[in-house]
């Protein structure tokens, strides 16, 4: 992908290294000629230069919309830059119940929930309910999954509770709200509490939501994350994988 | 014109399903009552404030009822009495309960015609204050203009009503008709309504009678600056349905999204609780003069928009007869479908049609409603703001009531200014440059949008008559609607339903029954 010397990379416009970009704002100024000069000015106090403000837009209220272009002056060096992943493979539906079954030999429990204040179940029904989301069956379709999605809305002390009566193998948690990160929140006293409840470490906390990364679940101190674009494949597999190489280790 | 060819001997049987499956909940709205019900008729009789630590007086009124066994009776005769015992107002009253411990039920027993000459003042002073706010709305139309259609519907989301008003203002400038102030996320589960105004909410503030009126003010004069009425809505759905349909009723909110199906569905709220709620609500609606509006989009985002597309016709029927058993007119349903199919489908924009025209045919007296793309939108803001357009130009040609619109940062965050901004832009080209394109036009009487159309219907009614012969609780404990399962007795709010007793009352039901022609 990188190209240019020392894998140095810039926004790309027309022009390999013309770092151009588009940028849209809005200001506390009506829209006039000072309105404008103000949009530019901040633009290049951040540093941008050929500053073309395009477009302005009368937000009403004294607020003004600004759409403009210009050239970033500064570089990345990819050969840097380092991302936590989820790096198990991805299977199938057919090949992850195939897998389990010759791996595991025993159907996986899975619990899924919003928890907390969240109301939204777009995303834990995306990845559990039969149906699933965008041709890719949700994990209540598999043979070898045991797929509980408790909806929206559930305490975090609800959750571990049924988790241990279930004897879960897996927890997953959907925070789609979060306006002043009420999501980190959220997931941090999920796993402070089963941290108390000795939970933690007897089965997997995998955490999704638009605004998750991996990189974030760790953080939190979960398994794994999930961010948008994901489906049920994607976490079906990381279970089965992950769980089978745990009970490998118990084995060996 | 745009005009589907339906097959009316389909709707008339599905006009009927859906009636019998609304007639056979008679004995719940007639045997039954719930404590958010009791709170609303405190509230309409003037009861208003909480204790230190938030409680409403209402919950603890109804809470000091409950334990003393004394619920049955309904909350209106106790409080009438104690009130014409102690000669005091119902706030009055209220107060001497929750703070200086009266026992409403250690009352002596006033003589019963002074109790109910009592009861049918405060009833009518109640009622009143909610008339005078139905006829300065009729008056501020009649100023102003009627609303247009589709009118343009915008949310407010930021968490503080006084950000809230800004933003709201700024909207309305731009061309929006109403304004909704959405919800702090989970009060839908909250067996109370918050008290004052909100500052920090999550994904919305709270409804509470104070930001009603907060809001209100700051519309009231948007709408003469702009010389166009802006009204105003809000959520009467949850386990305070009733309560916050009178807080709506009396600081003048326009319309109120209010739908027990979605409840029971998407809340897990039990469905005896919130069907006896919904029907007491709906009453305080019709008799403000508010529209209501429903939730049926949200069937096709847990679920496959052409595959269920049925149950959206299906719920909006049931919809339409718990709103008559109400005494709402069909002028004030505000009936709800969605624009939800996958983008990557052949043709997927003459479903659409084929289903937006279906809605608006059922019910061409009603300001249907119309919500725009969110299950298929991502972060590419310009592809959803290009969904968006489609969305727009669906709901122009097929003449929707209110056209809730799609904000292309959808899925990424609450509305910023100028995302909302862009979606009035995008709404308005599209209704001007296409103002009479569906008058223009003529559907191929076998072509694909009627034969659509009119499998939507084919399937709708044979779901009702199912559902009819099995009744709406057995075919939702079995999973029928949305594939989710709600058995009678389970979900939140169940134990606050309670039987009605001999001498139970409830004078704002029986008197809005009677002004509203309520069978």
């Amino acid at each position: 992908m990188s190209k240019g010397k020392d894998h140095l990379i810039r926004p790309y416009g027309d022009t390999l290294n013309d770092g151009k970009m588009q940028l849209s704002f809005s200001l506390p100024v009506p829209p006039d000629e000072r309105g404008k000069e103000a949009a530019r000015t901040l633009l290049k106090k951040m540093g941008f230069e050929e500053v073309e403000v395009c477009g302005m837009r009368d937000l009403k209220e004294g607020f003004t919309h600004f759409i403009a272009y210009a050239g970033c002056p500064v570089s990345v060096d990819l050969s840097k830059i380092r991302v936590k992943t989820v790096e198990t493979d991805v299977m199938g539906l057919e090949d992850t119940d195939e897998y389990i079954r010759t791996r595991i030999g025993r159907p996986l429990t899975v619990i899924g929930a919003c928890i907390e204040s969240d109301a939204h179940t777009v995303g834990i029904d995306a990845i559990m309910n039969m149906k699933g989301y965008n041709h890719r069956y949700g994990l209540e379709r598999y043979r070898y999954f045991k797929a509980i999605n408790l909806g929206a809305q559930v305490s975090c002390e609800d959750l571990l509770k049924r988790a241990r009566r279930e004897k879960a193998d897996a927890v997953l948690v959907s925070q789609i709200v979060t306006q002043r990160n009420i999501h980190v929140k959220n997931l941090t006293r999920l796993i402070e509490l089963a941290e108390a409840e000795g939970l933690r470490h007897r089965m997997l906390f995998i955490c999704g939501g638009p605004r998750i990364s991996h990189e974030l679940a760790i953080e939190l101190g979960y398994d794994a994350g999930f961010g948008s674009g994901t489906y049920a494949t994607d976490v079906a597999s990381f279970i089965a994988i992950t769980l089978a190489g745990r009970t490998h280790k118990e084995r060996g | 014109m745009l005009q589907l060819q339906l097959q009316r001997d389909l709707i008339t049987r599905a006009r009927r399903a859906a009636r019998e499956i609304v007639r056979a909940q008679k004995w719940l709205f007639d045997g039954f009552s719930s404590v958010t019900v009791e709170r609303t008729v405190l509230r309409l009789l003037g009861v208003d404030g909480a204790s230190r630590d938030g409680t409403p007086f209402p919950n603890l009124i109804i809470d000091h009822l409950k334990n003393k066994q004394a619920l049955g009776r309904g909350a209106a005769w106790w409080m009438a009495n104690a009130c014409a015992a102690k000669k005091l107002t119902p706030q009055q009253t209220a107060e001497a309960v929750c703070q200086n411990g009266l026992d409403l039920t250690a009352c002596p027993a006033q003589p019963d015609a002074k109790v109910m000459a009592l009861l049918e003042k405060q009833t009518r002073a109640g009622l009143d204050r909610i008339r005078k706010q139905k006829s300065r709305r009729e008056e501020l139309f009649a100023k102003y203009g009627p609303r247009r259609s589709p009118a343009i519907y915008v949310i407010v989301a930021t968490g503080n009503i006084y950000e809230d008003v800004t933003q709201a203002k700024a909207a309305a400038g731009e061309g929006a008709d109403i304004i909704a102030v959405i919800r702090s996320t989970a009060q839908s589960l909250l067996d109370y309504v918050p008290y004052g105004a909100t500052t920090v909410g999550f994904g919305g503030t709270f409804a509470t009678q104070e930001n009603f009126r907060i809001m209100r003010r700051a519309l009231d004069e948007v709408s003469a600056a702009e010389g166009r009425y802006i009204s105003l809505t809000n959520y009467a759905s949850g386990l305070c349905m009733p309560e916050i349909a009178a807080m709506g009723a009396l600081e003048r909110l326009d319309l109120m999204l209010n739908d027990a199906m979605y409840g029971i569905l998407f809340r897990d709220i039990n469905p005896r609780r919130t069907l006896l709620d919904q029907y007491f609500s709906r009453m305080i609606n019709a008799c403000a003069g508010i529209e209501i509006q429903t939730g049926e989009d949200n069937y096709l985002t847990t679920s496959d928009a052409v595959e269920k597309a049925y149950t959206v016709t299906a719920s909006q029927l049931i919809n339409e007869q718990f709103a008559l058993a109400s005494g709402m007119k069909p002028e004030k349903m505000g009936l709800g479908h969605a624009f939800e199919i996958d983008p990557d489908l052949e043709n997927g924009f003459l479903y659409e049609l084929a289903h937006a025209l279906l809605t608006r045919e059922l019910f061409p007296k009603s300001p249907v409603k119309y919500m725009p793309p969110t299950k298929f939108v991502s972060g590419n803001i310009f592809k959803t703001h290009l969904m968006d357009a489609l969305f727009n130009l669906a709901g122009q040609m097929t003449n929707q009531g209110v056209q809730l619109l799609g904000m292309m940062t959808e899925a990424i965050h609450t509305p910023h200014l100028a995302d909302r901004s862009l979606a009035i832009e995008n709404a308005q080209y599209i209704f001007n440059t296409a103002r009479d394109l569906g008058r223009e036009l003529q559907l191929s009487p076998n072509g694909f949008i009627n034969k659509r159309a009119n499998q939507v219907l084919k399937e709708a009614t044979v779901f009702l008559e199912k559902v009819a012969q099995e009744g709406l609780f057995v075919a939702l404990a079995k999973g029928e609607f949305a594939g989710i399962k709600r058995p009678e007795a389970g979900g939140k709010g169940h134990d606050g339903v309670f039987m009605k007793e001999p001498g139970y009352l409830n004078p704002f039901l029986e008197t809005m029954k009677t002004e509203l022609e309520v069978p």
